[in-house]
């Protein structure tokens, strides 16, 4: 009984948001176009999520690095450690790590904040001044988050290797231009163009599972809670099934 | 004590004015609980018609079936010459610039100025109008609501009564022909919300706007109702000015007056 009930919410829930993404594209291209609203958003969705993806990708390359060299010390490859974690961070782990970060920051923020809105009226609100709310806060919002995580994971990139480097030094000489070379020599278009095509959809996810969290967030503060709480989650798990199809795709077209 | 009760004011005054809005036969149902049943209440141009019912008697579904938020299941609503069901959203975004809308909540938006907050409604309904004349209409109508000070605060700063009177403001600054109030009073303290029903009465007399106000507060529906529409299990049970009302000697009516 409690399993068919799971499994009806779960198609119900499914049917509601690829109605909602149908809704988004139908939109998408129709004017009136909210262009000063999706630059706001570019501004609030991708700038000033910059420290935070700084932050959180320069540590995961420093600590990726220390945590890798016993291994390869043991087998003699000691020297492959800018190339190997290269790969990794530009393949895998970057995109990954980038986009699960800023589910956890714009998703939510995205689900509290349409949540609040709708709550408080402000949606309704919207409507009566002669706005269509889904345009202005959801096209918004979804388009922002789609065109800024790609670019947030390869400053993430960046950044992460320049952690790597810090990491090969700290027990070792490495010159600046040798890790550069070593790393760029081992990567191919083929390692760089299916990571970031993959968060193009990441980003999309994030923004589209937190607009419809919110936006159909229940009344009450509890409500609001929730639709943050669940963006996050949902936006988390699907970056990992979209990640999984992403390396199915890549194989089938010969780009692994 | 209470000197601007409308006791005194005959509805057949307003009656005489021209119809602005009327909604007849009206059916609203969610899923399987009906809300408004059978529901009719017409408006005249410079009248104010309180709607009373108790929490969770449909009066904030009738008042957003107006402004076309909601669609009806069946029935009429014509708000000056247009039957709102009918409007396609170009038609229903022109005459939603000729009614003022005063939400419970407020719903101010907490992300903009309180001068971004008057000036939405200015550049979203696609008026045409020089930056000049949108500082001045918002210098206006905080003037209106006596809050000409608060224009660069943000609605967080702002008291419950403050921001209250800043969605007043808000309200106002199309000039509605007609504004809809939802609970105005409810949630503010007395004196809080004796200044706000003076400020509905000062601003009924300055814009000669018709007015449908949603409220369950009786201090709010002695001091400005012209007539009082009695809502009751999505009925309209029963229509008169608020002294015809109080001498009734039905229990459901009397419940409120008690």
């Amino acid at each position: 009984m409690l399993r068919s009930q799971f499994w009806k919410k779960f198609f119900e829930e499914t049917g509601e948001i690829a109605r909602f993404t149908g809704r988004l594209f139908s939109q998408w291209f129709k004017p009136p176009y909210e262009i000063t609203e999706f630059l706001r958003q570019c501004f609030i969705i991708g700038y000033k999520s910059l420290p935070l993806v700084m932050l959180t990708t320069f540590i995961m390359g420093l600590v990726l690095t220390m945590q890798i060299r016993p291994f390869l010390i043991d087998y003699g490859v000691e020297s492959q450690l800018p190339a190997m974690v290269g790969i990794a961070i530009v393949r895998e782990i970057g995109p990954v790590i980038t986009a699960l970060i800023f589910a956890g920051k714009i998703g939510s923020s995205i689900g509290a904040e349409l949540g609040s809105m709708k709550v408080t009226e402000q949606i309704d609100a919207m409507e009566v001044s002669g706005t269509n709310p889904f345009k202005y806060l959801v096209v918004t919002r979804v388009l922002a988050a789609t065109f800024m995580l790609p670019l947030l994971v390869i400053l993430g990139d960046a950044v992460a290797l320049y952690g790597t480097y810090l990491g090969v030094n700290m027990s070792g000489v490495t010159s600046f231009d040798l890790f550069w070379t070593k790393v760029f020599r081992n990567l191919s278009f083929s390692d760089v163009l299916p990571a970031f095509v993959k968060s193009f959809f990441f980003g999309f996810a994030v923004g589209i599972v937190g607009c419809y969290k919110g936006y159909y967030s229940k009344k009450g503060t509890e409500g609001v809670g929730q639709s943050a709480n669940s963006a996050v989650v949902l936006s988390s798990v699907l970056i990992f099934i979209i990640d999984l199809i992403a390396v199915q795709v890549t194989g089938v077209l010969g780009l692994n | 004590m209470h000197t601007t009760e409308n006791k005194e004011r005959p509805a057949q005054n307003a009656e005489q004015g021209k119809a602005v809005m009327a909604v007849r036969n009206l059916y609203k149902s969610f899923g399987s609980h009906k809300v408004l049943i059978d529901f009719s209440v017409s408006l005249h141009s410079g009248e104010n018609v309180v709607v009373l019912g108790k929490s969770g008697s449909g009066k904030s579904v009738l008042i957003k079936c107006i402004i076309g938020l909601l669609k009806p299941d069946s029935g009429a609503i014509e708000v000056l010459g247009e039957s709102i069901p009918d409007l396609n959203d170009e038609a229903l975004d022109a005459i939603r610039m000729k009614i003022g809308f005063l939400f419970q909540s407020n719903a101010l938006y907490d992300s903009m100025t309180v001068r971004e907050n008057l000036e939405f409604p200015l550049r979203r309904h696609s008026i045409t109008l020089m930056h000049e004349d949108v500082d001045q209409l918002v210098k206006d109508a905080l003037e209106d609501v006596k809050l000409a000070h608060t224009i660069d605060m943000m609605p967080a700063e702002l008291s419950g009564g403050m921001r209250k009177r800043i969605a007043l403001a808000r309200t106002l600054i199309l000039k509605p022909a007609i504004i809809l109030y939802d609970e105005p009073t409810t949630g503010l303290d007395p004196i809080t919300s004796r200044e706000i029903i003076d400020l509905i009465k000062e601003v009924q007399q300055k814009y000669h706007a018709a007015s449908l106000i949603i409220s369950h507060d009786m201090n709010c529906v002695r001091m400005v109702a012209d007539r009082v529409v009695m809502l009751i299990d999505g009925r309209n049970y029963r229509e008169g000015t608020y002294a015809e009302l109080i001498q009734s000697e039905d229990p459901a009516i009397k419940a409120f007056f008690e």
